[in-house]
């Protein structure tokens, strides 16, 4: 396994889910986390679980959203740790709904909150690794950017647009030794996926042919590989994590 | 009145750092793209550069016509200070 010491993560949305799985093995690897949450609670969530993890880091309160608040959560971050070496794009909401009923704010939430803080922190940490000739940033997709899924269609577009989003980052920096990678989870046990109804829960599971839902340490095994040295010439890729519901 | 001069010194420090070139290649006529091998991705570092030392913005529309040496330094001093 290769370590990440003296790595510094960013991973937003880290309180739970995906999110924290990311944190906690990334910090098991030797980076220092900082883990972010909208609410000043999750944060100190993060705070605890880091340290009884024994990983070096914080948890910190972050709107992604809010520009101002992602420019001077960095400006804190990188007085405090130095500059992210790698950022971790999990933040994420739904707001399902058939597009016919789908509200514009629906629309519009899902789409800030998961694909333009994608454009947000991924900005914002690009200018230390441009100077450090280095870096790493990988975004949380998902399947359903792929294949589409009747009742999400801002769901669906906000992580298609991260794979585009992806492969044009890819290309503008890779002179530069960033990677800029995309992992696409399919169905995974959290609290997003069990708000779904059970019927269609198992409808799902049956066509997987690992014949399971995706655990989020599933999902942050692989996020740890592209962040890892083991992944030096991985960039514009989309990884999907899925247990063979969708094939690429 | 600012320091012309000096202004010069540090413009070229900043384009020497930035495109990893030689001080000999600085001349005041060079051009960036053309003589000094900045390609688009260099161009936008360098002006971010140039804000941070001297500690202004330059808009999209400025840095877009800043493309040789000489150049900056005429922006530079006439914006600063």
């Amino acid at each position: 396994m290769t370590t990440l010491d003296g790595e510094i993560v960013l991973v937003t949305g880290a309180s739970r889910g995906i999110g924290q799985a990311v944190a906690r093995e990334l910090g098991r690897r030797g980076a220092a986390v900082i883990g972010t949450a909208t609410t000043q609670a999750g944060a100190e969530a993060i705070d605890r679980d880091l340290r009884d993890l024994d990983i070096r880091g914080r948890g910190l309160r972050l709107d992604v959203t809010d520009p101002a608040a992602v420019d001077a959560a960095l400006k804190a971050v990188t007085q405090e740790f130095g500059a992210p070496t790698i950022l971790v794009n999990n933040a994420g909401i739904t707001r399902d709904n058939l597009l016919l009923r789908m509200k514009e704010e629906e629309w519009a939430s899902v789409l800030d909150t998961d694909l333009t803080s994608v454009y947000r922190l991924s900005k914002a940490v690009l200018r230390g690794m441009m100077k450090a000739q280095r870096g790493r940033i990988i975004s949380i997709t998902s399947v359903v950017g792929a294949t589409g899924s009747a009742g999400q269609a801002n769901y669906a577009a906000a992580k298609a647009g991260i794979i585009g989003f992806t492969k044009s980052l890819a290309r503008e920096v890779g002179s530069r030794n960033i990677t800029v990678n995309a992992v696409a989870p399919g169905l995974i046990d959290t609290d997003m996926t069990r708000a779904l109804p059970e019927a269609q829960r198992l409808a799902l599971v049956e066509s997987i042919p690992l014949q399971r839902p995706g655990e989020p340490q599933d999902v942050a095994n692989v996020v740890a590989f592209l962040a890892s040295a083991d992944a030096d010439y991985v960039t514009g890729a989309t990884l999907h994590v899925n247990g063979g519901m969708f094939m690429a | 009145m600012t320091d012309i001069s000096n202004i010069e010194a540090r413009v070229k420090k900043i384009i020497i750092e930035q495109l990893g070139v030689k001080e000999e290649q600085v001349t005041n006529e060079a051009s960036f793209v053309e003589d000094l091998g900045a390609d688009s991705l260099d161009t936008v570092e360098l002006v971010m550069a140039l804000e941070e030392e001297f500690e202004l913005e330059i808009p999209d529309e400025d840095a877009e016509k800043i493309t040789t040496v000489q150049q900056a330094i005429d922006y530079i001093s006439s914006h600063n200070g």
